[in-house]
């Protein structure tokens, strides 16, 4: 009985020893960067930080509240007319999405999926900002449904494809109308999978920082009006890092930390959703 | 003749409903187009005004309105080639540990916390690289490495921390999850009896891999690092943070450079006058250009290469 050489034996070993420092070393900066968020972030994470609005610099206190309101306005804004525009268009075409037409949206949506979110902060800024003549929410918005909108688009396209066409030939067999047999029976089979992508796209929007620099800007106060400058927790983070102030960047770890905890629960619950359904 | 008539309205609905769907559609197409429109045509001063020379000229004077993207391409692409040099084989080396080393329990775990580093918002990064990243590669690696092989062209000091290193090491920890995910759909397409063909032959756990990604994986992997590579190009806030923002070409990687989409963020808002603004916008044309065509790209490899599998070749 010949055995395997000591040679090949030993590459044998040394090379799954370097696959599994590889997975350690791929994951080891996510726990890292957790563990710095968790230690810096804590020291400032106070109820202040949630309701107060932000201070200048030396004055203690203040918080973010301003930003998380703006960052939720924002975000519903970008998805009360992203949603519907994206799951339509992906309904087109995974029902009647053949021919020139509905491969020339295939091609943009994917096309825009790979645009940098500069870019869309470039494209708020000419189309809206520049007109209007001022920062404002509606801009961020816009920006940021260019990046929500094809990422959903392809999303709920994929998932009504995995719905079996017997489903569908099934309710048409019993005579429903067939924009009833999309509506009732297949978009709801696949609602569980839009809804992740739904939620996928939410969370990323959420922490979007370039396409809201210079369109939203960022606010030091409340701001009721949508047409006006608004804070968003992303933008203060990033000035308060940037920012020569010690008690600033300390906010700015706090900050990171609120944004990281609402993408979080965002995306996990995206996850729990779709693992429940299937 | 009742049921005749409900079914012609609802063949109306039906009609109604396809074109309502295609609406939308086209407004999908219009806003990808509007996109193109409104780059091209902001650009078109700058454009009118430097023409090719645009992409060679490295002086940046906002002053005397003399601008060229030389400096800004050349710090996109060594960041983004530096990242993909350190991401490509972790990520590959991640793949394979996840589909045929770690015990049974440790993969979904092991998957879903890669996935997560593609969750985590880019400034996010950026803060996390300014305070944490930055200085410990000034102090425990650029320093020591100065010391030592100062002379060589790529690590010439003096070392500030913010540098061409720091933005290529933090865009690979970012672009990990996308060349992980993709090198495990590639590895997913090797069919699994030539894997047991090898092994059966006596071929040790290894052997097996390197012959079948060998002939397998390889376009496949290609094609998930030209995506990183997508990823990593266009990337803004956490380059913008540690790359140190010096609008020079500069050959050392410890030293400060610059990035395309890092000049947009920093400059825009400023941009005063119809010629710097139009540069910055130029600058964002080409960015758009440049990640299109690496996108395209890697998706024509991967379809071929998924093409190719289920041919089962």
């Amino acid at each position: 009985m010949t055995t395997i050489s000591f040679r090949r034996k030993a590459a044998d070993r040394v090379m799954k020893w370097i696959f599994y420092l590889c997975a350690f070393l791929v994951i080891l900066p996510l726990f890292l960067i957790f563990f710095d968020l968790l230690i810096k972030g804590a020291k400032e994470l106070k109820l202040t930080l949630l309701v107060d609005l932000p201070r200048p610099v030396g004055e203690p206190g203040g918080g973010i509240a301003n930003g998380i309101v703006g960052t939720l306005v924002i975000t519903l804004m970008t998805m009360l007319w992203s949603v519907p525009t994206a799951v339509m268009c992906g309904i087109y075409l995974a029902e009647y999405g053949k021919g020139r037409f509905a491969s020339a949206v295939r091609f943009a949506a994917d096309t825009m999926t790979g645009v940098p979110s500069i870019i869309m902060g470039i494209f708020g800024y000419i189309l809206l900002v520049l007109p209007m003549k001022r920062f404002s929410a509606w801009a961020g918005a816009a920006a940021l449904s260019m990046i929500f909108i094809p990422v959903v688009v392809r999303t709920t396209e994929e998932m009504l494809r995995t719905v079996p066409m017997t489903v569908r030939e099934a309710a048409l067999a019993l005579g429903i109308a067939r924009w009833k047999t999309t509506l009732r029976i297949t978009v709801r089979t696949a609602w569980p999978g839009i809804l992740t992508g739904i939620l996928l796209a939410m969370a990323r929007i959420l922490g979007e920082t370039a396409p809201l620099l210079f369109t939203t800007l960022g606010n030091q106060f409340w701001q009721s009006r949508l047409d006006q400058p608004m804070a968003a927790v992303p933008l203060q983070v990033f000035t308060y890092a940037i920012s020569p102030y010690e008690d600033w960047h300390d906010k700015a770890w706090a900050g990171a930390l609120v944004l990281i905890t609402m993408v979080l629960v965002i995306n996990i619950a995206a996850r729990v959703l779709t693992r429940q359904k299937r | 003749m009742h049921r005749m008539a409900r079914k012609t309205g609802e063949n109306i609905k039906d009609l109604l409903f396809e074109r309502t769907t295609g609406a939308f559609a086209f407004l999908v197409l219009f806003l990808a187009t509007l996109l193109f429109a409104v780059l091209l045509r902001e650009s078109l001063p700058a454009l009118r005004k430097f023409g090719a020379a645009f992409l060679v000229t490295g002086t940046w004077d906002p002053v005397l309105e003399k601008f060229g993207a030389l400096p800004f391409i050349y710090g996109t692409l060594v960041s983004s080639f530096l990242a993909i040099l350190i991401a490509l084989p972790l990520s590959v080396g991640a793949a394979i540990f996840i589909d045929e080393f770690a015990p049974p329990w440790m993969k979904t775990p092991v998957s879903f916390l890669a996935e997560l580093l593609a969750a985590i918002p880019s400034v996010i990064y950026g803060l996390w690289g300014i305070f944490v990243l930055v200085p410990v590669l000034r102090d425990w690696f650029m320093k020591p490495v100065t010391k030592f092989l100062g002379w060589v062209p790529l690590f010439k000091g003096p070392v500030y921390g913010p540098s061409m290193l720091a933005a290529g090491v933090l865009l690979a920890i970012m672009i990990v999850p996308f060349i992980l995910s993709v090198s495990r759909e590639v590895l997913a397409t090797v069919p699994q009896r030539q894997k047991e063909a090898v092994l059966s032959l006596g071929g040790t756990r290894w052997e097996m891999l390197r012959i079948v990604i060998g002939q397998h994986c390889i376009p496949g992997i290609f094609g998930a690092t030209i995506l990183g590579l997508g990823r990593a190009l266009g990337e803004t806030m956490a380059v913008t943070m540690v790359i140190g923002n010096r609008p020079e070409a500069i050959l050392s990687l410890f030293q400060p450079g610059y990035s395309m989409a890092a000049v947009i963020a920093n400059e825009f808002t400023e941009a005063v006058g119809d010629v710097y603004l139009s540069s910055l916008v130029l600058i964002g044309l080409i960015l758009f250009a440049m990640t299109l065509a690496v996108n395209l790209a890697a998706k024509w490899i991967l379809t071929k290469m998924v093409a190719r599998a289920s041919r089962g070749i």
